[in-house]
């Protein structure tokens, strides 16, 4: 009796560790939340949200700062002292862990690989709803995104 | 004579300094007498609405992100992020700082138009934007 119950007890913490190492896992594969550098915030979250610097590797980055006069589109060109500081810290910020390490198709987030594995359960006319409009527009249905938190507990697609 | 010209010149400098110091706050009105200084024009609000609204030969207009009239929030027309208020009277802390002002102009003035934008130009829209209510 006492011996099945050890047993179950252990059974109990077993599973307790394996949740929580899964659910270590899974923060980790977000990456590490980096608390936004207050003129990247100001720079690049006027026209978008401002993308957490450890979702494109570093030579992604490094290209769009080279390029900011013909950012997919639109001039986004800024003073040579914002360009370097924001360089700086994009650069040290950047994603180096293993699904971040390769720069995705035309340096966009969007096309990453984990980004479409991520979401392949939204259908495309979600994509398409004017409140949605771009798969660029994170924070249409992730209400925290301007915070760096695209955790799914606080996903709300809009109608 | 001397007299605009004088007051072009100390404009100008006003405005370099205003921009040199992005600590330095102005108003919608000293900035819009800034640029026709610059241009030796009087600002038209009505130019500056042509201006505003219309195409000019590309994809968007100012107003395929800030809204035909902006009194009202706007949306970027490729991220679909809210861009508030553009008017003055709305929303009173746009056009209070010169370098934000001209970064602005010189982003969206080569989108829309292809190129920068003239200091008489800039001071007609400013001059449109501040007659919204």
């Amino acid at each position: 009796m006492n011996g099945r119950h050890s047993v179950r007890r252990t059974l109990w913490a077993v599973v307790a560790l394996v949740a929580s190492l899964g659910a270590f896992a899974d923060d980790h594969r977000r990456g590490p939340a980096v608390a936004l550098f207050p003129k990247y915030k100001q720079e690049c979250g006027a026209c978008h949200v401002a993308y957490p610097p450890g979702m494109l590797p570093a030579d992604s980055w490094r290209r769009q700062l080279s390029n900011l006069q013909h950012h997919y589109g639109t001039d986004a060109s800024l003073d040579a002292a914002t360009l370097g500081e924001l360089s700086a810290w994009l650069g040290a910020n950047a994603g180096t862990y293993k699904r971040v390490r390769e720069a995705p198709p035309e340096d966009r987030i969007t096309q990453s690989a984990w980004f479409i594995r991520e979401h392949d359960e939204v259908p495309s006319a979600v994509w398409k709803r004017p409140a949605v409009k771009s798969a660029s527009n994170c924070a249409a249905c992730h209400t925290l995104a301007d915070q760096g938190d695209f955790n799914e507990h606080a996903v709300r697609i809009p109608r | 004579m001397i007299q605009p010209r004088l007051i072009r010149c100390i404009a100008a400098v006003l405005f370099a300094g205003a921009i040199a110091n992005t600590a330095h706050a102005a108003t919608p009105a000293e900035l819009q007498t800034a640029y026709t200084a610059l241009s030796n024009t009087t600002a038209v609000p009505d130019r500056g609405r042509q201006l505003f609204t219309s195409r000019h030969g590309r994809e968007w207009s100012c107003s395929s992100c800030h809204g035909e009239v902006p009194t009202q929030p706007g949306r970027h027309a490729s991220t679909g992020k809210p861009i508030a208020a553009l008017a003055p009277a709305i929303n009173p802390q746009r056009f209070t700082d010169a370098a934000k002002t001209e970064k602005w102009f010189r982003r969206n003035c080569n989108d829309v138009v292809g190129r920068e934008c003239t200091a008489a130009e800039k001071a007609d829209v400013i001059a449109w934007l501040r007659t919204l209510p």
